[in-house]
């Protein structure tokens, strides 16, 4: 129990620690040591047996675990990708605000802020409690706004605004959500968990409960970019430097993806709260794939195109969930593929902007000449996130088209089928753009986005994403298909 | 009960006919205030305690206090005096809050037909406090109005849970009410910046994100 704690404890002390170190090698090399420290912490505490760790507060739980590591995993990603990326951008010393007096620059507060930003992601996949799981997401938002203004020019600022103003009310209504679940309990439930809850289920009060599963879902669905409450999600993954890019996409939303599943867990365990929940999210999934299809169709601008991928993948994450059966399962899987691959191609179009100086699809070709490395990983970036075999997410894509065919959702099937190819066919086009064409078209500096930290991450996390495809290891399918059990579904 | 309850959905009528900012976030300052003495009015004796006593003073010290410093110091900052041209007018805007009020306590109603309820009233200006937070949020242009939308909205969150009776550890509460302060401060830090980069705290004027007009942004700096 206490190595949980520690678990959320240490990044937040390390982390005010980073705001007074005045040596940039030590502040990162700290920042390594966590990220590794946490990635380790977390791997003993998922060997351990379920139930070992299961309190009112803090605990442990099959879903936990999965997304446990994913954070752990991406936060390292992102924390070595981050050793050379912060070399490369000036950053502002001083204090930032007439009177305020900020002890550090910006890069201190870039490496405080990832910390805070674990510390806030690990508690809220951590607590049961829902009461500490909405302390938690509304932290991981505080600790990620000036995370979005690192680079201190307008548009970043006027991602951040958009995004604290969107999310905090998002996830102000949550807490209704909060309260509202807090009047469907029964003298019975004796822990305000979602176990606690679903141990109870025959007592709850079915009306209460689906009123805050309405407001559970649009309030941590805002913050989980499904469409329409998605608006701030291109703006901040395209503004905020790329190794947080990658975090906001590949993890954060998963953490608030969580709170939506600790929901629905107590509807599963409710039949008539179970068959409202999913209609509302296959709702939600179908529109979210739509919205991310037109907008992904002649972007622009290649980090909002991942961004608008990003919302895309949430709608066939809450679309698995809502179809149900093993589906559920699928959709769990495709949240690790997503994370890892996205994380990937974040990483990635960092080092492109890097070599080309510019987020402009149009203006950038012959990125297979220019930086043959880079230009390889981005293909293979783009093979796995639109679901092609032999990569994870098309396992899982194709297991919830499965499950829709099979319980005979045509139109479901149909739609998503549709919405995916829409997808495919925009990504293709830009990708297609910016790899092939000849060399010397463009003012490049390629030395700029092939040095060994910003390639490590995007290698790494391909080949594991390429390996779960053709293999998914023992534990992972069993913490998979727990998880998928709890919500009501059934193995993969 | 009721009397406070009451002066909560006036100050909401207040702000959303207020034209000054510098009222406005007394206002929302004196809300902050009724909003930490509202637990001990609520249902009586079981919630005065040690840990109520010490919430309550952390949540006056902050709503009360040191979030409307900040803000009038931004406000100072800035120039900025009114806030002008609202999307929706002051008049226009005090009527909505009245229909915003009705439409508050028809729920209200309609809840008490299914459920046990504390108090009806206070959920009544909870439920209100949060439709007019969102209303300021939508139809306001000033950064710092939203900021306030934001805060009241919070502040109806509040008291919707505490009419329900629906209560936490105090751990809990703190926490929330920790992450809403450091959500307003980061907002008023934001403020500051705003100020300093656009020359105005006019969140509409924020345009140059947007993928339906992306043209507009062709002489921006590459930002990474």
């Amino acid at each position: 129990m206490t190595t949980a704690y520690a678990l959320i404890i240490l990044p937040i002390i390390t982390g005010i620690l980073s705001l007074f170190i005045s040596s940039e090698r030590l502040r990162r090399n700290l920042l390594l040591i966590v990220a590794f420290t946490h990635l380790f912490i977390s791997i003993v505490l998922c060997k351990g047996g379920v139930g070992e760790l299961n309190g009112v507060w803090i605990g442990l739980d099959h879903l936990g675990r999965l997304f446990l590591i994913i954070t752990s995993l991406l936060f390292t990603g992102s924390a070595v990708y981050s050793m050379v990326y912060l070399d490369k951008h000036p950053h502002f010393d001083g204090p930032a605000i007439a009177g305020l007096r900020m002890p550090a620059n910006s890069n201190a507060i870039y490496a405080a802020c990832m910390q805070f930003f674990l510390a806030a992601m690990t508690l809220s996949i951590l607590s049961m409690h829902f009461g500490l799981q909405w302390i938690g997401i509304e932290a991981t938002t505080l600790a990620s706004t000036p995370l979005i203004y690192y680079h201190r020019n307008r548009r970043s600022l006027e991602a951040a605004w958009k995004y604290m103003i969107l999310c905090s009310v998002g996830i102000a209504l949550a807490l209704m959500g909060v309260f509202f679940l807090a009047m469907a309990t029964s003298s019975h439930v004796q822990q305000f968990t979602s176990a606690g809850f679903a141990l109870f289920s025959g007592y709850l009060k079915v009306e209460w409960l689906k009123v805050a599963f309405i407001f559970f879902l649009v309030g941590y669905g805002s913050k989980m970019g499904l469409a329409p409450m998605h608006t701030w999600l291109p703006d901040a993954h395209s503004e905020a430097p790329s190794p947080v890019s990658a975090m906001l996409s590949g993890a954060l939303l998963n953490c608030a993806f969580l709170g939506i599943l600790r929901i629905y867990q107590v509807c599963a365990a409710v039949p008539t709260a179970a068959a409202f929940a999913n209609e509302i999210l296959i709702v939600f999934g179908l529109l979210s794939l739509a919205i991310s299809g037109i907008f992904i169709l002649h972007q622009p601008d290649y980090k909002r195109m991942l961004a608008y991928s990003s919302v895309e993948h949430m709608g066939i994450l809450a679309l698995g969930v809502g179809i149900g059966g093993s589906a559920v399962a699928a959709a769990l899987l495709h949240a690790v593929g997503h994370s890892l691959v996205k994380a990937s191609l974040f990483l990635l179009s960092g080092n492109i902007l890097a070599i080309y100086a510019t987020k402009k699809v149009e203006d950038i070709k012959g990125l297979l000449r220019h930086s043959p490395l880079n230009g390889v990983l981005w293909l293979a970036g783009f093979l796995a996130i639109t679901g092609t075999p032999p990569f994870t997410t098309f396992n899982s894509e194709f297991a919830i088209l499965r499950v829709a065919v099979q319980s005979h959702n045509w139109t479901v099937a149909v739609l998503y089928l549709l919405f995916l190819l829409l997808v495919f066919i925009g990504m293709l086009t830009i990708f297609m753009h910016m790899t092939l064409g000849k060399k010397g078209e463009a003012e490049v500096d390629s030395a700029s986005g092939e040095s060994f930290w910003q390639l490590l991450t995007p290698v790494v996390f391909l080949s594991v994403a390429l390996l779960l495809g053709l293999y998914l290891p023992e534990f992972m399918r069993d913490t998979i298909n727990g998880a998928a059990m709890a919500l009501g579904g059934k193995a993969l | 009960m009721n009397t406070l309850a009451t002066l909560l959905a006036l100050t909401c009528l207040f702000l959303l006919g207020s034209s000054r900012l510098l009222v406005s976030i007394r206002m929302v300052a004196f809300q902050g205030f009724l909003l930490g003495i509202l637990p001990f009015f609520v249902s009586g004796s079981d919630h005065v305690g040690v840990a109520a006593i010490i919430l309550s003073l952390a949540s006056i010290g902050l709503k009360g206090f040191l979030l409307p410093k900040l803000l009038t110091r931004a406000l100072f900052e800035s120039g900025a005096r009114r806030e002008i041209e609202p999307f929706i007018g002051f008049g226009a805007s005090m009527l909505s809050g009245v229909a915003l009020l009705a439409v508050s306590s028809y729920i209200v109603n309609r809840l008490e037909t299914t459920a046990q309820i504390g108090s009806s009233i206070t959920l009544i200006a909870g439920f209100f406090m949060v439709f007019s937070g969102l209303f300021l949020l939508i139809t306001r242009r000033k950064a710092l109005t939203q900021t306030l939308g934001f805060l009241v909205l919070e502040n109806g969150v509040f008291a919707t849970g505490l009419s329900l009776g629906s209560e936490f550890s105090v751990f809990v509460e703190l926490g929330i009410l920790l992450d809403v302060f450091v959500g307003i401060f980061l907002m008023g830090i934001m403020l500051f910046h705003i100020d300093r980069e656009f020359d105005h705290i006019d969140a509409d004027r924020f345009n140059e994100l947007s993928d339906l007009a992306f043209d507009a942004s062709e002489d921006e700096e590459v930002s990474e």
